[in-house]
C-alpha cells in the first residue's frame, strides 16, 4: 500500500497589473514567506514554487502534512491535600475541569502530588494556513504599495502593489477534491475562482489544485511561468528574424521586462523608414528599447542594424496583428523622428560652447557645479598625461569636453547615451580621434567585467574623473559604509586599479590624490573666505593647474606670494591621501583575490611600508607566488620560519631583540664553516635582492634570495644557535635576524601561509 | 448604442472624441465640468481634482482642461508638441472596483476595439512635486502608444487621500491623431466635416502656437512675471490667513480655500513661464517648486476645513 497522498497548497493572488520589474522578486518572496511560516510552526513540505504574471502571484506547495504533530505534556501540580486555592490554580493552568482528571503520583521527597496530562492534538494544516496567510498578504514586502477604493477611507486599510481583486487558496490531496482554505483579508474572501487573460478569456475559472490550475490558465491564454514566457518570446523572435534573413539583437534585460508585460506573448515584426538608419545605431536601439520595449534586428552579414523591430503584444488579434504593427510603427516613426531631430540640432552647437550650461548643473551640493568639476578633471588629466604617455593638451581638451554632452538634447532624453553621444558629436566637429574616444571612454571601466580603455588620452581622463570623484567625496566625508555606496566610489576605485594594472602604468597613486585634494580644498578654502558666489565662479574658471599659483597668490596670501608647490602643500591633505590610499589597497586586494591571487601573498607585500605603486605591488605578488612554487622558494620559506621561530622564542626569553647586524669578526674568529658561509651569502644576497628590487626586477630579487636556501639549510643542519658562549649565541641570533631582514626586501614572509 | 452622425465619429472628429468621452463618463455618474478659467500645466491642477481629491466626500467629475506647458512650445513646427493642448480628465472618488473596466469601456466608446488593439497597463508612478502629490498607476498603451495616464492618488497637497481617488487623463490630441490616422497634430480634423466645412486643428491653433512660443521663449516680461509670482504667493497666504476660522467662533470652517488656491495655480503658471524664459537657475528652480508646494499644502489644509473637504455645515 502506498502511503496516503500528502496534500498540496495552491495560492493565487489576483490583482491589477503588477509592475514588470517587481514580479520575479514578488513570486520568490511569496514562496519564502509562506514556507518559512509553515516550517516555523513545524510543517515541513516536499517542494514549493512561486510564479508571477502581470496580474497574479501564485504559489504551489507540494507534500504538506494534513495536520501538525500531536504534543503531549505532563505538568506537575501541588501535593495532594493542598489548600483549595492552590488546587484551583493548578486546574485552571492545566485546563482541567476537576481534580479527578489529574493523576496522582508520588515521590519520596514530595509525597503524593497531582500530575495533569495535557494532550494537544496537532492542528489541521488548513487552519494554520488560514491563520498565517492574511498576515503575509497584509505585510507583503512590495517596494511600493498603495491603498484603493472605498476601504481606503479607513486608516490601516489593506495595501498591495495595485488593487487586489481576489484570492484562490485550496488545500488537499491529489486523490480528493481539495477544500478552499477560508480566510478573509480586508473584505476579500478566499475562494477557488480566478480569471483568464484580460481580453482573450476574461471569464471566471474554477480551479481545484495546481495540476489543473496551470493548464486551465494556459487554456485561458495565460502562461503562468515567466521563464516559459521568455522562452516563447525569444524563440518566436528568432524565428521571425530568421525568416527575414536577419538576426535578433539579444537583450536579456528587455526580455525579462517584456515577459512581465504580457500573459500571452505574441511577437510581431514592424519596420521603419531606412532613412532613419543614418542615426547612430545605439540611439535607434535605445529609443526603441526605452520607449517601445521592442527588440532591434541586424543584418548578420554586415552586423548593421536593419530597419525592422520586434514587438511583443499581449493579444492574438483578430486581424493577425496588422493593426497592432501599424500602431507600433507609427510610434516608432515618431520616436525616431524625435531622435533624428535631436541628432541634427545637437550638431549645431559645438561641445565647447555647451560648457557654459554646465555652470547651472549642480554636481553635488558640497562639490560645486559640473563646470567646476570639469575644470578640476581637466587640470588633473593634464597633470596625469605625461605619466600615462598621453599628450597633455589632448588630455586636457578631452577632459574639458567630456561632460559637455550632458546638456545635449539627446542625452537629456536618453541619459544612458552619455559619453557615446559626446564621442559622436566630437568626431563630427573634427576633434582628434583620441579626444573623441576619451569622451566616451572616460566613464570606463564601469565594473569588474567592463572593458578598460587603452588609448593614453582616455586613460588620463578616466583616471582624472575617478580620482576627482573619490577625493571630492572623501573630502566631504561621504565615504562608502557597509553596503551603502550611493556614489559608486568602490567602483571608481576599482576602475583606477584596473586602469593602472591593465595599462601597466607606473603611477605612484598618492601624487594625484594629493593634487586632486589640493584643488578641492582650495575651492572650499576660498568659499569659506568669499561670501560672493561670483568670486567662486571666477576662481573655478582659473582652476587650471598652470594658474593655480597665480590664483593662490591672489586670494590666499594677500601680499605674500604662494608658489605652486606651497599651494599644494597648503591645500593638499596628506591624511586624506593616506586614507584613500588604504581604500585603494583594499580594492586592489579584492581585485587580486578575484583574479585568483593568494590573499596571504598580497598581505605579505602590503605589509611592507609605503606601497603606493599598484603595478609594482602586483608584480611583486606575482613574482613571490612563482618563487614559492619552486623548491628553493619552499625551502627558503621553511628556513625563514625556523629562523623566525627561534628568534621569537629567544628574544622573548632574553627580553630583547637582536636587530643589529651580525659581527663578522665573531663569525670569522669563532664561527663554524656553515655560519661563515651563510654570513657571506647573506650579505651578498641581501644587497643583490635590494638592488634588484630597486631595479624593479622582482624575479631577480627572488633569484638572489634563492641563493640563501642552501647555506640556510646547512646552517640549521650543523650549527647550534644556542651556543654556550653568550657572545657567539647573540651573534648567531643576529645572523638569523639577517635572514628575516633579507626576505623583507621582497615581502613580509611572516604573512605567508601554508 | 445610438448611431451618431458621421461628423461626430471620434475616428474623424476631434470634437466628436471629446463629446463621446463626455457622454460616456456622464453615464458613469460624473458631473461634466467645463475647463477651469485659469492657465494651468495639467488637468490635475483643476480644483475639481486637486482639492476634491481631499477629504471623505464621494466625487465624480470629468472635464476637458487646456494644459499650458510654455516650455513645450515649438513655434507650431513640431508635429507632436504643443505649448497648449487638451487633456480629458476623469476623477472618481473613491475609485470604483471596476475602474480599469470602465476605462476600457471608454476606449471602446471611442472606437478602440480590444480584439484588434493591444492595450497594456505599464507601470508609471505619478508624482507632482509642485502639488505635493503622488500616486501609483500606469501609462495605458494602445499598440505601443501611451494614450492615457491612470493613477490611484495616494497623497495630494501633502495629505493622505482617504478614500483614494482614481484619476484618468487622456491626451486628447495624441489619441485623436491615432484615431484619425494622421501624422501631425495640425492635420487633425477638428469638426469632422468635409470639404469647405472642414476645420483643422491648424486652423484653430497653429497661429496661437507660433505667437505663444514667441511670447514664452522670447518676449514674456520676466520682471512682471517675477512680480506676479510674488504677488500670487502673497495673496495666497493672505487669503488663507483671512479665511481661517476665528478663535472661539462657533463656525470652525475655512472661508476662502478656493480663492487662495487660485493664487497657487497662478504662481505655478508664473513659474512655468519664467522657467521657459530660462531665467531660473537650477538651484533656484528647486526653491520655486518648493514655494508652490508650500502654497498647495496650505490650500489643501484649508480645503479640509471646508464643507467640500468634509466639515459639516
Amino acid at each position: 500500500m502506498d502511503a496516503p497522498a500528502m496534500p498540496d497548497l495552491l495560492l493565487e493572488i489576483f490583482s491589477e497589473e503588477i509592475p514588470a520589474r517587481m514580479q520575479r522578486r514578488a513570486a520568490e518572496d511569496l514562496k519564502k514567506l509562506v514556507t518559512d511560516a509553515l516550517v516555523e510552526r513545524g510543517f515541513l513540505y516536499e517542494g514549493a514554487q512561486g510564479f508571477a504574471t502581470p496580474r497574479r502571484l501564485a504559489l504551489t506547495i507540494a507534500g504538506l502534512p494534513v495536520k501538525g504533530q500531536d504534543v503531549r505534556e505532563e505538568r506537575k501540580g501541588p501535593r495532594v491535600g493542598s489548600p483549595d486555592g492552590a488546587i484551583q490554580g493548578f486546574l485552571k493552568g492545566a485546563g482541567l475541569a476537576s481534580i479527578d482528571q489529574a493523576r496522582i503520583e508520588s515521590d519520596p521527597k514530595k509525597g503524593e502530588f497531582y500530575v495533569a496530562v495535557i494532550e494537544k492534538p496537532g492542528r489541521a494544516t488548513q487552519d494554520v494556513l488560514a491563520e498565517i496567510l492574511p498576515g503575509i498578504v497584509k505585510n507583503f514586502p512590495w517596494p511600493k504599495s498603495m491603498r484603493w477604493g472605498a476601504a481606503s477611507k479607513e486608516p490601516g486599510s489593506l495595501r498591495w502593489v495595485r488593487p487586489l481583486h481576489s484570492i484562490v487558496c485550496t488545500f488537499g490531496p491529489e486523490t480528493e477534491d481539495p477544500e478552499v482554505v477560508r480566510f478573509d483579508v480586508d473584505g476579500i474572501a478566499s475562494g477557488d475562482v480566478t480569471k483568464g487573460h484580460r481580453f482573450l478569456a476574461p471569464g471566471e475559472i474554477r480551479v481545484k489544485r495546481f495540476d489543473d490550475y496551470a493548464p486551465a490558465l494556459e487554456r485561458a491564454k495565460v502562461v503562468l511561468d515567466a521563464d516559459r514566457r521568455k522562452d516563447m518570446i525569444l524563440h518566436d523572435a528568432k524565428d521571425l528574424a530568421f525568416a527575414q534573413g536577419l538576426e535578433l539583437v539579444e537583450d536579456e534585460g528587455l526580455l525579462e521586462e517584456v515577459a512581465g508585460l504580457v500573459e500571452w506573448p505574441v511577437v510581431l515584426m514592424g519596420s521603419f523608414d531606412e532613412a532613419f538608419l543614418d542615426i547612430p545605431p545605439e540611439v535607434i536601439r535605445t529609443t526603441i528599447r526605452a520607449n517601445q520595449k521592442c527588440f532591434v534586428l541586424r543584418d548578420p552579414a554586415t552586423g548593421k542594424l536593419a530597419n525592422r523591430f520586434l514587438l511583443t503584444s499581449n493579444l492574438i488579434a483578430t486581424d493577425g496583428g496588422k493593426t497592432i504593427v501599424a500602431g507600433n510603427e507609427r510610434v516608432v516613426r515618431a520616436r525616431l523622428s524625435d531622435a533624428k531631430f535631436f541628432w541634427e540640432t545637437d550638431q549645431r552647437v559645438k561641445l565647447e560652447d555647451r560648457l557654459e550650461k554646465l555652470k547651472s548643473i549642480v554636481f553635488h551640493e558640497k562639490l560645486g557645479t559640473q563646470y567646476q568639476r570639469v575644470e578640476r578633471i581637466a587640470a588633473l588629466a593634464k597633470e596625469l598625461a605625461p605619466i600615462v604617455g598621453a599628450d597633455p593638451e589632448l588630455a586636457q581638451r578631452a577632459a574639458r569636453l567630456a561632460k559637455a554632452d550632458l546638456v545635449t538634447e539627446m542625452v537629456g532624453e536618453f541619459p544612458e547615451l552619455q559619453g557615446l553621444m559626446g564621442r559622436y558629436y566630437a568626431t563630427l566637429q573634427g576633434e582628434h580621434a583620441s579626444v573623441a574616444a576619451a569622451i566616451e571612454e572616460h566613464y570606463k571601466p564601469l565594473g569588474p567585467s567592463d572593458r578598460v580603455p587603452t588609448d593614453p588620452v582616455s586613460v588620463a581622463v578616466a583616471l582624472a574623473d575617478k580620482i576627482d570623484t573619490l577625493v571630492g567625496f572623501w573630502a566631504i566625508d561621504e565615504k562608502p559604509t557597509g553596503s551603502k555606496d550611493p556614489y559608486a566610489l568602490r567602483r571608481a576605485a576599482l576602475g583606477v586599479v584596473r586602469l593602472v594594472l591593465d595599462n601597466q602604468l607606473r603611477l605612484p597613486i598618492s601624487e594625484p590624490l594629493i593634487y586632486a585634494s589640493a584643488m578641492h580644498q582650495f575651492v572650499s578654502y576660498l568659499r569659506a573666505r568669499s561670501s560672493e558666489l561670483q568670486d567662486i565662479e571666477n576662481i573655478a574658471q582659473k582652476m587650471r593647474s598652470d594658474q593655480l599659483d597665480e590664483v593662490a597668490t591672489k586670494f590666499a596670501g594677500g601680499t605674500k606670494a604662494i608658489e605652486l608647490e606651497d599651494a599644494r602643500e597648503f591645500f593638499g591633505d596628506k591624511e586624506l591621501g593616506n586614507d584613500l590610499l588604504s581604500f585603494f589597497a583594499d580594492r586592489l586586494k579584492v581585485y587580486l583575490r578575484d583574479q585568483g591571487a593568494r590573499h596571504d601573498l598580497i598581505d605579505a607585500v602590503f605589509a611592507l611600508e609605503s606601497q603606493d605603486d599598484l603595478l609594482m605591488i602586483v608584480r611583486r605578488v606575482e613574482a613571490l607566488g612563482r618563487f614559492l612554487d619552486t623548491e628553493d622558494g619552499r625551502n627558503l620559506l621553511a628556513g625563514y620560519r625556523r629562523a623566525a621561530n627561534i628568534l621569537r622564542i629567544e628574544e622573548k626569553k632574553d627580553g630583547r631583540v637582536y636587530s643589529e647586524a651580525p659581527d663578522l669578526q665573531i663569525v670569522n674568529d669563532q664561527g663554524q664553516i656553515e655560519e661563515k658561509a651563510l654570513a657571506v651569502v647573506l650579505d651578498g644576497a641581501k644587497r643583490e635582492a635590494a638592488a634588484a628590487v630597486e631595479a624593479e626586477d622582482f624575479e631577480g630579487a627572488m633569484r638572489a634570495l634563492s641563493r640563501l636556501r642552501q647555506p640556510v639549510d646547512a646552517f640549521f643542519d650543523k650549527v647550534t644557535v644556542n651556543a654556550d658562549d653568550a657572545g657567539l649565541r647573540a651573534n648567531r641570533l643576529r645572523l638569523l635576524n639577517s635572514i628575516r631582514e633579507a626576505t623583507r626586501t621582497v615581502a613580509d614572509f611572516s604573512r605567508i601561509e601554508g | 448604442m445610438t448611431s451618431e452622425p458621421a461628423h461626430m465619429n471620434p475616428a474623424r472628429s476631434f470634437q466628436g472624441l471629446i463629446l463621446t468621452l463626455q457622454r460616456y463618463w456622464a453615464e458613469q455618474g460624473c458631473v461634466i465640468l467645463q475647463p477651469y478659467d485659469m492657465e494651468m500645466g495639467a488637468g490635475t491642477f483643476h480644483p475639481a481634482t486637486t482639492l476634491r481629491a481631499l477629504g471623505p466626500k464621494p466625487w465624480r467629475a470629468a472635464y476637458v482642461q487646456p494644459s499650458r506647458r510654455p516650455k513645450d512650445g515649438r513655434y507650431g513646427e513640431n508635429p507632436n508638441r504643443l505649448q497648449h493642448y487638451y487633456q480629458f480628465q476623469v476623477i472618481l472618488k473613491p475609485n470604483p472596483p471596476n475602474l480599469q473596466e470602465l476605462y476600457l469601456g471608454s476606449l471602446k466608446a471611442i472606437g478602440i476595439d480590444t480584439a484588434l488593439h493591444d492595450i497594456r497597463f505599464v507601470e508609471d508612478d505619478w508624482e507632482s512635486p509642485t502639488l505635493g502629490a503622488w500616486g501609483l498607476g500606469w501609462e495605458c498603451w494602445c499598440d505601443g502608444m501611451e494614450v492615457s495616464q491612470f493613477t490611484y492618488f495616494q497623497q495630494v497637497a501633502g495629505f493622505e487621500c482617504s478614500p483614494v481617488a482614481g484619476e484618468l487623463t487622456y491626451g486628447l490630441e495624441r489619441l485623436a491623431m491615432y484615431l484619425q490616422g494622421v501624422e501631425s497634430i495640425y492635420d487633425l480634423n477638428f469638426n469632422g466635416l468635409d470639404g469647405d466645412r472642414k476645420v483643422t486643428y491648424a486652423q484653430v491653433f497653429q497661429q496661437a502656437e507660433q505667437e505663444y512660443s514667441r511670447h514664452n521663449f522670447e518676449y514674456a516680461d520676466t520682471e512682471m512675471l517675477f512680480r506676479h509670482f510674488r504677488d500670487a504667493e502673497a495673496a495666497c497666504r493672505k487669503y488663507l490667513a483671512d479665511g481661517e476660522p476665528k478663535d472661539g467662533a462657533n463656525d470652525q470652517r475655512h472661508l476662502m480655500a478656493l480663492p487662495a488656491y487660485d493664487q497657487c495655480i497662478k504662481a505655478s503658471h508664473m513659474f512655468n513661464l519664467l522657467d521657459a524664459r530660462g531665467v531660473i537657475s537650477v538651484t533656484e528652480r528647486q526653491s520655486y517648486i518648493l514655494r508652490v508646494r508650500e502654497l498647495a499644502k496650505a490650500c489643501g489644509a484649508a480645503w479640509l476645513k471646508t464643507e467640500g473637504g468634509g466639515v459639516a455645515a
